[in-house]
């Protein structure tokens, strides 16, 4: 078995997705070459990933989140761009994954209109957040009695 | 600042906005990073060592299949290690790693049992929904402030 010798060791990799109407991936790319302070910079479809420090990312994230507060969303990576185990370069075709984001932007204009509204918002007012369905469920007794009525 | 465990564990909006109002989210990518990291024995996809069966075996008999057992040794300390957790409960399981149903019920079994502190949304659909359910958090992670 080969020797794995991890690649940007004591790096961090996020995802800066920008789902703005006044704002591209490439205008949000082009504003981080601008203050990339040496980290690397990969331009993407849904907007950039960003590998480097985590004082000198975050930096940047922060400084590229000043820009459409609202309409740019940040997560963490485990992989670095490029790595081959998950590059669809090294895979032949188009590679797993990505469908939760995916999803999730389908919602997420929702989230920055809530972001958008929250300074507004009059404090101390109860948020009603969407709650999930408490359907009652067929409890273990009924079900007994239905099983006996037909087996009677 | 709180570590707060978010479910769907691959999550964006819970991930920024977590982040955003000034605490930890504990995601999946944080444990995979830190697998990727570490040298040793080429073990693709994921630097997996003998180690981490065995942290899933806490979590999971070994009859379980060994797709959920792998997966709790990822989520399974970090919902121990929570300070809080907030759970989206319509996620589309398909969510790269998050795919095991069997893993997601167990995580939702875990979260009940360790009595931590508990926001249960469902995702917003409308822009009213996306209001609430900001304000919700914000308010959720508010309250976490001092721990």
């Amino acid at each position: 078995m080969a020797e794995y010798k991890p690649r940007y060791v004591g790096t961090v990799t996020k995802y800066v997705f920008v789902d703005s109407p006044d704002m591209t991936p490439s205008d949000l790319a082009l504003r981080a070459y601008e203050i990339s302070l040496g980290v690397m910079i990969k331009e993407t479809c849904f907007g950039l990933q960003i590998t480097g420090k985590e004082s000198e990312v975050d930096e940047i994230i922060n400084r590229l989140r000043s820009l459409d507060p609202v309409h740019i969303f940040v997560k963490d990576r485990g992989f670095p761009p490029g790595d081959p185990r998950r590059c669809r370069a090294n895979l032949g075709g188009a590679r797993p994954g990505y469908y939760g984001h995916e999803y999730e932007l389908t919602l997420i204009k929702n989230v920055s209109k809530g972001l958008e509204k929250l300074p507004s918002r009059p404090p101390g007012a109860v948020p009603e957040p969407p709650v999930p369905k408490t359907e009652k469920k067929l409890d273990v007794h009924t079900l007994k009695k239905i099983i006996e009525s037909q087996e009677s | 600042m709180a570590k707060v465990f978010i479910y769907p564990v691959t999550s964006l909006i819970l991930s920024d906005l977590v982040a955003r109002f000034g605490h930890k989210p504990l995601s999946a990518a944080m444990q995979i990073r830190e697998r990727i990291q570490t040298a040793g024995l080429e073990s693709p996809p994921l630097q997996v060592t003998p180690e981490d069966p065995k942290k899933g075996l806490k979590y999971a008999a070994v009859e379980v299949p060994s797709g959920v057992r792998g997966r709790m040794a990822l989520f399974g300390p970090m919902v121990e290690d929570a300070d809080a957790a907030i759970v989206v409960n319509d996620a589309d399981f398909s969510f790269g790693c998050m795919g095991c149903a069997r893993t997601n019920e167990l995580l939702a079994f875990l979260i009940r049992t360790r009595g931590i502190p508990v926001l249960d949304l469902v995702y917003p659909r409308t822009e009213e929904e996306g209001i609430e359910f900001v304000a919700a958090i914000r308010d959720f992670l508010a309250g976490l402030e001092g721990k």
